[in-house]
């Protein structure tokens, strides 16, 4: 499996000056003046206390949500005017999310569930669909799961069938938003084992927010942020 | 497509009693839905299928619209000349030039025509006094323009021109005045001539009214009696096509002046009702269908509510607001479609059931069972109704899950 083709140099995610401000009675400061820029091929991580605003940045660069200032560009391309047809059609292009919690959806096999993203951009047929999946599963130790519901698996079962799917349109970046929270130390452990594989032997791109340290530190980059701005970032 | 479908799917399959409920309502709906407009629209036809076969098409009278202007008007038209005590002129009753006119209308394609003289009487048997119209007419004619002859029960239209002053006599008419085919009584006319008269036949039109108070004789009778030689003051259309009666009718009047009355323009007053009945029976009916509708609301409501998990996720996956609104609005139509389907089996037996239920109704005719429509408009409106209902009911609810934030349930979870 190979990744997506990129454009030569530009970065996978770029942003320049983010902010994101809810515009509550009392306007709440998400995250402000966010200026970073993640190249293709990284294990990168956004680190900071809870309530710091790491998971709204994330969504931010994973255009789940958009800027009230600035702009996120996503492999040189300025999604600020885009409409939200355009930024659905990216997501599901171009990038794979893994939450803290699985939400894989309960009604559908693990087969299924990590089959509805290549069923939805139609990219292939359905029994091509169907191998892609099984490859995937089978990659990440899943093959026996595959015919079992969602809550027929443990939780790091479940977080790694999120990492199938995310991985399922052959995404230019995973973005990971606590993945190992509900885990415990070891299974948290795998998560990033995964990661550090996808990143080393497919030369994908990786970007996770944890308040874990120790996690963080088994990336190669470590963003911190706090109060929504960014206070360290430190590659090794 | 197929995927939003799959996932449509999966939400009815994780609420079947409430998706069974839902169905139910709308069959429900449906089905009484069928039912009532088979019922309404059956005794409708049938009703006006009786009009149409016992009264005539178009009757020509010897009346006016407007009253003819006076001389005097005529002739100052509207000069401030003030005339008091003028006289009108006395206008001769009957159709003039009977004979041309006749012709003219039956040259019209499609019409037949025959000549009447009608007028009140009061008819005198064993000491009863019974006013009825007493109508004369030409056998030949009038046989191409009623039903008159397939209506007699007892004789034959042919014996007003075997027997003399022979008359035929609605069955009410008879029975109230004690006469049998055979008898004779007296008649006497508002011109003050009496004349005897034999019952040579009775008819039963099923139309009460003109039973129990008309009765039929030679045209030639009819003058005599009413005084009135070689006067006609009415003609009888019957035309092939029923629906053209009223163009027909004001293309006579425009012709002859005389005032031309279709089947539909004297019947105005029950074709009315039938708009107001029509009109009560839908709006209970779809009422049904909209409570339906609440049905189909509410549980995609709670599906949406239930999955704003999976919505979130599917968005995140890079679902569109309009793929959301979709996997919706397909649960509603479904239930839509599966309760359409139901609700025709269901209106469908109903109508059998009712198709069976027989009794007497002695109103404007008599009916020995419930006249049913059995075509498929009822099936259409009702499926058209459902859909759309079903739709409305889903459509709302869907539009609300499709702007549902992502990122909003994501951070309540996390």
């Amino acid at each position: 499996m190979s990744a997506a083709p990129r454009i030569a140099d530009a970065p996978v995610i770029e942003t320049r000056n983010a902010t994101r401000i809810l515009p509550l009675e009392i306007p709440v400061t998400l995250v402000r003046d966010i200026n970073i820029t993640i190249p293709a091929g990284e294990f990168a991580s956004i680190s900071g206390p809870s309530g710091s605003g790491k998971s709204s940045l994330l969504y931010l660069l994973g255009l789940l949500d958009r800027p009230t200032e600035g702009t996120v560009l996503l492999e040189g391309l300025d999604t600020a005017g885009m409409s939200e047809a355009e930024i659905a059609h990216l997501r599901l292009a171009k990038l794979g999310f893994v939450f803290q919690f699985h939400f894989l959806l309960p009604e559908f096999t693990i087969l299924g569930n990590v089959m509805i993203p290549m069923r939805r951009i139609g990219r292939w047929s359905d029994a091509e669909a169907l191998d892609r999946a099984s490859e995937l599963l089978a990659s990440l130790g899943l093959a026996d799961q595959a015919a079992k519901r969602p809550d027929q698996l443990s939780g790091g079962q479940r977080q790694r069938v999120a990492i199938a799917r995310a991985l399922a349109n052959d995404p230019l970046v995973i973005l990971a938003d606590e993945p190992t929270g509900n885990l415990d130390s070891k299974n948290g452990r795998a998560v990033f084992d995964i990661f550090r594989r996808l990143v080393d032997e497919q030369g994908r791109t990786v970007l996770t927010v944890t308040h874990d340290q120790t996690l963080a530190d088994l990336t190669d980059r470590s963003i911190q942020i706090v109060d929504g701005r960014i206070v360290g970032d430190q590659g090794r | 497509m197929q995927l939003l479908l799959d996932i449509a799917a999966t939400h009815l399959r994780g609420r079947v009693r409430q998706t069974v409920i839902s169905i139910a309502g709308v069959a429900t709906g449906v089905g009484f839905f069928i039912a009532m407009s088979a019922l309404m629209e059956g005794s409708q036809r049938d009703l006006v299928d009786k009009i149409i076969d016992t009264s005539p098409h178009v009757l020509v009278k010897d009346e006016f619209r407007t009253p003819p202007l006076q001389p005097a008007a005529r002739l100052y038209g509207r000069g401030a000349v003030d005339l008091d005590g003028l006289k009108p002129k006395e206008e001769l009753r009957g159709i003039r030039n009977p004979r041309a006119r006749l012709a003219a209308i039956r040259r019209i394609d499609g019409v037949r025509a025959a000549p009447l003289l009608r007028g009140q009487v009061v008819m005198r048997h064993g000491g009863k006094d019974m006013t009825a119209a007493l109508i004369g007419i030409e056998p030949d004619s009038y046989r191409k323009v009623s039903d008159l002859a397939g209506d007699m029960i007892e004789g034959e239209l042919d014996h007003l021109e075997t027997a003399t002053n022979a008359v035929i006599l609605g069955d009410g008419l008879a029975r109230r005045l004690g006469l049998g085919v055979g008898d004779t009584f007296s008649v006497i006319s508002p011109a003050g001539i009496l004349l005897q008269m034999t019952a040579v036949g009775r008819f039963h039109s099923g139309i009460i009214s003109a039973d129990d108070s008309e009765a039929y004789t030679l045209l030639k009778k009819s003058q005599i009696v009413q005084g009135r030689p070689n006067v006609i003051n009415q003609i009888r259309l019957r035309v092939e096509d029923v629906n053209a009666a009223g163009d027909i009718a004001r293309r006579i009047e425009r012709q002859h002046g005389y005032q031309a009355v279709s089947w539909d323009e004297a019947n105005a007053q029950i074709l009315d009702v039938f708009i107001v009945r029509n009109t009560i029976m839908y709006t209970v009916v779809s009422a049904i269908l909209i409570v339906a509708g609440f049905g189909i609301f509410n549980i995609i409501s709670t599906v949406t509510h239930e999955k704003a998990r999976d919505i979130a996720i599917l968005k995140s996956l890079g679902f569109e607001e309009q793929d959301i609104r979709r996997i919706f609005l397909a649960q509603g139509l479904a239930v839509g479609t599966v309760g359409g389907l139901v609700g025709w089996a269901f209106g469908y037996g109903l109508c059998h059931i009712l198709a069976t239920v027989r009794f007497e109704i002695g109103w404007v005719s008599e009916m020995s069972h419930l006249p049913l429509y059995w075509g498929y408009p009822p099936y259409a409106i009702a499926a058209v109704f459902a859909l759309l209902s079903a739709g409305l009911a889903a459509y709302l609810p869907a539009r609300k899950a499709a702007r549902l934030n992502p990122v909003d349930i994501i951070r309540g979870a996390a």
